[in-house]
């Protein structure tokens, strides 16, 4: 397991010095590029700025009331029988449906149960490991006008399914 | 969907704390989660300003279209019925070389491209074709590289070790991918048993 660990440090600075030699090597303006690029990572994170705001408000009231724990509460007993943690079940559910709404979940989990928690590091995962299915069907598929979904839904859900279970897995065996 | 969950996320909160007497900590959340998310946007556009822009020197010094190359082979075993040829299979692969590197922007413009010239393949049919569901199949497993804006989320709170769990979402994303190519190989057989009977 030390392995992943030194893998998953060593990755994004060997990534960049790859990206940064081969710039040079093709004497491509490697600054004058990333700064291009800057601008278009700057405008998408103000753009995630409205969804976040209203998913981490919503959540937020629901957490605050007392509604949240009642609903963990509710399910508790079906989830821990699996070695799933019942706070995560509301981030399962909604990875699918919408990446912005998983991403506030995402955001919440880390906030009120600490990012090295483990249940912050099971919400990391899942949320990098898997798409928002919904979204991809109906852009997709409405983008080119095919009305019959056919089994692509369901192959995505399932899919997303056996995310779940890896992430719990994996993030169990790595880190309890 | 997501606008009833979003409007019942409200409700049943703003309901159950008028019951339970919790209606002051539903104020206090209100405000403070509202500047709390507008303060996880600020450590975003750090990470999303550099990723980014570092991705842009790989796409113009034609890294990108190099590792694409390098996945051709791969992708004609899992597109049988696209033509190794056809600009559908150059679509395909941008797409998954962008998702890949965590350029979602990028990433959906090549895959409605690749849609198109899927239907174009298929006869300009409104049904989807096997290669259609497998590209979708493809997309929305996710198969991510390095997930960015976690690592963001995850230092704006005080992880000790934000990188920590790119090695884990890697294993669990390409478990999700494989899966997600099972399954649809599954239903591909099924529905060719179906239309045999």
């Amino acid at each position: 397991m030390g392995l992943i660990t030194t893998f998953s440090t060593w990755l994004v600075p060997c990534l960049i010095a790859i990206v940064l030699l081969y710039g040079t090597l093709k004497k491509i303006p490697s600054y004058d590029a990333f700064v291009e690029g800057g601008k278009e990572g700057f405008s998408l994170a103000i753009s995630v700025m409205p969804f976040l705001v209203g998913m981490l408000v919503a959540i937020s009231v629901f957490r605050a009331s007392g509604a949240m724990d009642a609903l963990l509460h509710l399910i508790a007993p079906l989830l821990s029988a699996v070695g799933m943690p019942p706070q995560v079940l509301p981030l399962a559910l909604m990875r699918p449906l919408s990446g912005t709404g998983a991403l506030g979940l995402m955001t919440d989990l880390i906030h009120t149960y600490g990012a090295d928690s483990f249940i912050g590091r099971l919400a990391s995962v899942m949320q990098g490991s898997t798409d928002t299915t919904f979204y991809v069907v109906t852009v997709y598929f409405g983008a080119v006008g095919i009305h019959r979904i056919g089994d692509a839904l369901k192959v995505g859900l399932l899919a997303d399914l056996v995310g779940v279970i890896c992430a719990v897995w994996i993030v169990t065996l790595m880190f309890s | 969907m997501i606008n009833i969950i979003w409007v019942a996320l409200f409700l049943i909160g703003m309901g159950y704390a008028a019951v339970n007497g919790t209606m002051d900590q539903v104020n206090k959340a209100l405000f403070t989660s509202a500047s709390d998310a507008v303060q996880v946007c600020f450590g975003l556009i750090s990470v999303l300003i550099f990723w980014i822009g570092l991705m842009k020197i790989a796409e113009k010094s034609g890294l990108l279209d190099k590792l694409s190359r390098l996945f051709k082979p791969v992708m004609k075993k899992i597109f049988p019925e696209v033509p190794p040829d056809h600009p559908a299979m150059g679509y395909i692969l941008s797409n998954t070389i962008a998702n890949m590197f965590g350029l979602g922007n990028a990433a959906t413009p090549m895959g409605i491209k690749a849609m198109e010239e899927l239907k174009r393949l298929n006869g300009g049919k409104t049904t989807p074709s096997r290669s259609m569901i497998t590209l979708l199949a493809l997309n929305t497993s996710g198969l991510t590289l390095i997930p960015t804006t976690v690592i963001a989320i995850r230092m704006k709170y005080g992880a000790s070790v934000p990188t920590e769990i790119v090695g884990p979402t890697l294993i669990a994303t390409c478990c999700t991918t494989a899966a997600a190519l099972c399954i649809d190989r599954y239903f591909y057989h099924r529905r060719k048993r179906k239309g045999r009977k």
